[in-house]
């Protein structure tokens, strides 16, 4: 008796831990939003939203091409970096005309993409370490490119920067339509199939013919775009370029979207409507805090809640 | 020395060990052997600590013990050696020989020079020679294994437990391990000896049990039991019992006088493989016979380029494939269906569609954008077809039994029309009943007129199953079985008296 009790408590208790890790982020989201909209004067507001989406679109982009790395059971550690990069190369070719100089931007993160890939797949370094050097190695070049702050005086950038359709920022809509993009290629393409394949067993992968080191490249290419993209978007919207700050301390940032986001790091498994609440998530619970008027120490320790519990619940997924 | 009876073990859903008595006596090299799932490793784990039996009692020199840990049967003196050396490679071999018992000085420091010296002195009690201020890693394997079991005896050891220790060592090494052998029972010491190289336990074991599902089948002295004997108690089959010619169902019937569909040539890779060849035609089942470590996974990995070999050539229907390349073997037409399907085969995670569109992908693919509905049709028509037993094609191939997971994996591969099956353990760990499915499978295949290559450590799903046999002992091939021949008895034959090709140490009583 006692035992049915407890195996039916069990049972139940596991059905509402896997509800958890496949809606938990969702939730938390709708509950930040409802405590915000009693507690926070002025939260429903158009402006209010419009703020709040503007400043989280670069970490959303970052964190999509995270979500592939991780995806193949790896890491992308150099994403702040090319974001640096990818400013002072925008600056740097800025006189021959805005769509130039996002393409030198866009190249610089390939280039990094390639890097990462190839030591990854061809020299076989773990992802955290080869990641880790294009790291260090992408803000160096960044600061010898420009060493100092500059102010971006370009017409096309500040629009791109402020402007809107219909009162939805540019930067808002090119977020969505990459989010949406990497969630199409995750889920209806060749090459996201084989990612998730890799990402779930590299030997059985391999052994199934599966090209798994262009696989990886591509992956790390994806993941220095997006961030490449990430950065001019920054970029234009502060109107300057900063390659000293822009993109501290953004791996972690994206990192803590996808992990919170219920993409586990064993592999296999992308969530690309996770990433995106995860990194809403964050950005509400740092809003939260601040308009009340708590201190930044505060927010730092809400994070790190939040991701020990997204961890948590994530923890039996590990044991299939 | 250290013995056990009436050891049982159970683990969910597997009888490891059933009632077994064991002894090993001091100054006797006892030899272990057994095919894979016999009870050897689990019996070793009794004795070393790491399991504690369900039932029996293990006793060590004179009284009964229990060690909690392995820990404890070391300080007590029972040492294992693994196939894997267990050392830290950055550290000098001294450091390592004399890990966690450091000579101290009067400052407490480490004393080097007593260290070395002690070092020293012990390598060369076994009669090894190298530099003891070397960090370990620049040793060969087998000059590491050999620090490996001078630290093991330098602790005292009473009772040494070698797993396969020789299984990556070159022939002169042999040669060393087994002088350190004969020098640790001339020292009143028990060795436990796991191999499956026949003539290294006629050379140097003194005493032999063979388990097999979990119970011992024969103990006694190695010198009265001869190796067809010992191999048909190995593999549980009776010797002399002739079959009829009208038994075997698979007698060469097919056309031998077609084209081979694949021939590999020569096929070679360091410490594994010498010079294989196998030739399989359409529509036939090749067996490759022998014991486990006779080379058999290695030659169909290197066949599906899984394995990267040092010479030898792999042709698939008259064009020479590419050697050491997987996607350039699937291409040609060779699949595989690997050993360890839970590590190399199925991806767990994901569902039986994807599992089963993996490989094909690109070609069921536009631009790069899957075709679900050609994918739907295939999954379709091949779960229908190998009786594919899953809630939907929706559920992850983990949850599957073991005969379904082989069978996602067998759709994978006959999804990409191939011309060769390379079959390694097929039915290991599937119930009686998928075991005739896939065995039944795999007859159709070869009707419908691929090229199948069998491995099972199964002899009789071997002898049954294929129509020709080839009998690989220590890397290579020592006979093959045609027609009328392909009988247990004669395989079990050529294992136990071909003599052994490739170790130089192999035995001086052949």
């Amino acid at each position: 008796m006692t035992d049915l009790t407890l195996g039916r408590a069990t049972a139940d208790r596991d059905r509402l831990l896997r509800l958890l890790q496949e809606y938990g982020v969702y939730l938390g989201v709708v509950v930040l939003l409802l405590l915000n909209t009693v507690f926070t004067p002025h939260f429903l507001s158009a402006e209010n939203f419009r703020t709040q989406a503007v400043q989280v679109a670069p970490v959303l982009i970052v964190a999509l091409g995270m979500a592939l790395a991780i995806g193949s059971e790896g890491v992308d550690l150099s994403v702040g970096s090319v974001m640096a990069l990818s400013t002072s190369l925008l600056s740097l070719y800025l006189g021959y005309g805005a769509w130039i100089a996002v393409l030198a931007a866009v190249a610089g993160g390939i280039v990094v993409g390639v890097a990462n890939g190839a030591l990854i797949a061809f020299v076989g370094v773990q992802p955290i370490v080869a990641t880790l050097a294009l790291m260090v190695a992408g803000r160096g070049l960044a600061l010898v490119l420009l060493p100092q702050l500059k102010d971006v005086r370009n017409p096309g950038m500040a629009e791109l920067g402020s402007g809107d359709v219909l009162g939805v920022p540019y930067l808002v809509l090119i977020a969505v339509a990459l989010a949406l993009l990497v969630g199409f290629v995750v889920r209806r393409t060749t090459f996201g199939r084989q990612l998730l394949a890799l990402g779930d067993s590299r030997p059985a992968a391999r052994l199934a013919g599966l090209p798994v080191r262009r696989v990886l490249i591509v992956v790390y290419v994806c993941s220095g775009v997006l961030a490449a993209i990430a950065g001019v978007l920054a970029t234009a919207r502060l109107t300057a370029s900063d390659p000293t700050s822009l993109g501290t301390l953004m791996e972690l940032s994206a990192i803590t979207a996808v992990v919170v986001g219920g993409t586990p790091l064993s592999g296999g498994r992308v969530r690309i409507g996770g990433t995106v609440a995860g990194a809403v998530l964050i950005q509400l619970l740092t809003t939260t805090l601040i308009k009340h008027d708590l201190p930044p120490s505060w927010t730092q320790i809400a994070q790190a809640v939040v991701i020990v519990l997204a961890v948590y619940a994530a923890r039996e997924r590990g044991k299939r | 020395m250290l013995s056990v009876t009436g050891v049982s073990k159970t683990f969910p859903g597997v009888r490891a060990l059933s009632s077994v008595d064991f002894t090993a006596r001091t100054g006797e090299v006892h030899a272990l052997i057994g095919e894979n799932g016999a009870g050897k490793s689990t019996l070793i784990k009794v004795l070393t600590g790491v399991y504690r039996p369900d039932e029996g009692q293990v006793t060590y020199d004179g009284s009964p013990v229990r060690f909690a840990t392995p820990l404890e049967a070391q300080h007590a003196g029972i040492s294992t050696i693994y196939q894997e050396v267990n050392l830290v490679p950055l550290m000098t071999v001294a450091r390592n020989l004399l890990l966690g018992r450091e000579p101290r000085n009067r400052l407490g420091l480490i004393d080097f020079r007593r260290m070395h010296r002690t070092a020293d002195e012990a390598l060369r009690g076994l009669g090894i020679r190298v530099d003891v201020r070397r960090p370990l890693r620049e040793l060969g394997v087998g000059a590491q294994q050999m620090v490996a079991l001078a630290r093991a005896v330098s602790v005292d050891a009473r009772v040494v437990v070698m797993d396969e220790p020789t299984s990556s060592l070159e022939p002169r090494e042999v040669r060393t391990l087994f002088e350190v052998i004969r020098t640790l029972r001339e020292r009143g010491i028990a060795v436990i000896y796991v191999s499956h190289r026949l003539d290294e336990l006629y050379e140097i074991c003194d005493t032999v049990t063979v388990l097999r599902d979990g119970k011992v089948v024969h103990t006694g002295r190695i010198a009265d039991l001869d190796r067809l004997r010992l191999v048909s108690l190995m593999l549980g089959r009776e010797i002399g019992v002739v079959r009829d010619e009208g038994l075997t169902k698979f007698t060469g019937s097919h056309d031998t006088a077609v084209e081979p569909v694949l021939q590999a040539e020569e096929l070679t890779v360091r410490h594994l493989l010498d010079g294989v060849s196998v030739a399989v035609r359409p529509g036939e089942v090749v067996g490759l016979g022998g014991l486990l470590g006779s080379g058999r996974t290695e030659t169909a990995k290197a066949i599906a380029g899984a394995l990267r070999t040092d010479s030898g050539r792999v042709v698939v229907a008259g064009t020479t494939v590419r050697t050491g390349s997987t996607p350039a073997a699937i291409r040609a037409g060779i699949s595989l269906l690997p050993e360890d399907r839970k590590a190399e085969g199925v991806l767990p995670g994901l569902s039986v569609r994807e599992n089963i569109a993996l490989a094909a992908l690109p070609g069921l693919s536009r631009f790069g954008l899957v075709d679900e509905a050609r994918i739907d049709r295939i999954v379709d028509t091949f779960m229908t077809r190998l009786r594919i037993k899953a809630a939907g094609p929706h559920q992850k191939v983990g949850e599957l039994s073991g005969g379904n997971q082989q069978k996602v994996l067998l759709a994978r591969w006959l999804a990409m029309h191939p011309k060769v099956l390379l079959l390694d353990e097929p039915t290991r760990g599937i119930d009686v009943g998928a075991k005739a499915e896939v065995q039944k499978l795999i007859d159709e295949l070869a009707d419908d007129g691929l090229g199948v290559l069998l491995i099972s450590s199964d002899t009789e799903e071997l002898i049954e199953g294929s129509d020709r046999v080839v009998v690989l002992k220590d890397g290579a091939v020592v006979a093959e079985l045609t027609g009328d021949a392909v009988t247990e008895d004669r395989l079990m034959r050529a294992i136990a008296t071909a003599p052994s090709a490739s170790t130089a140490a192999g035995g001086p009583d052949d």
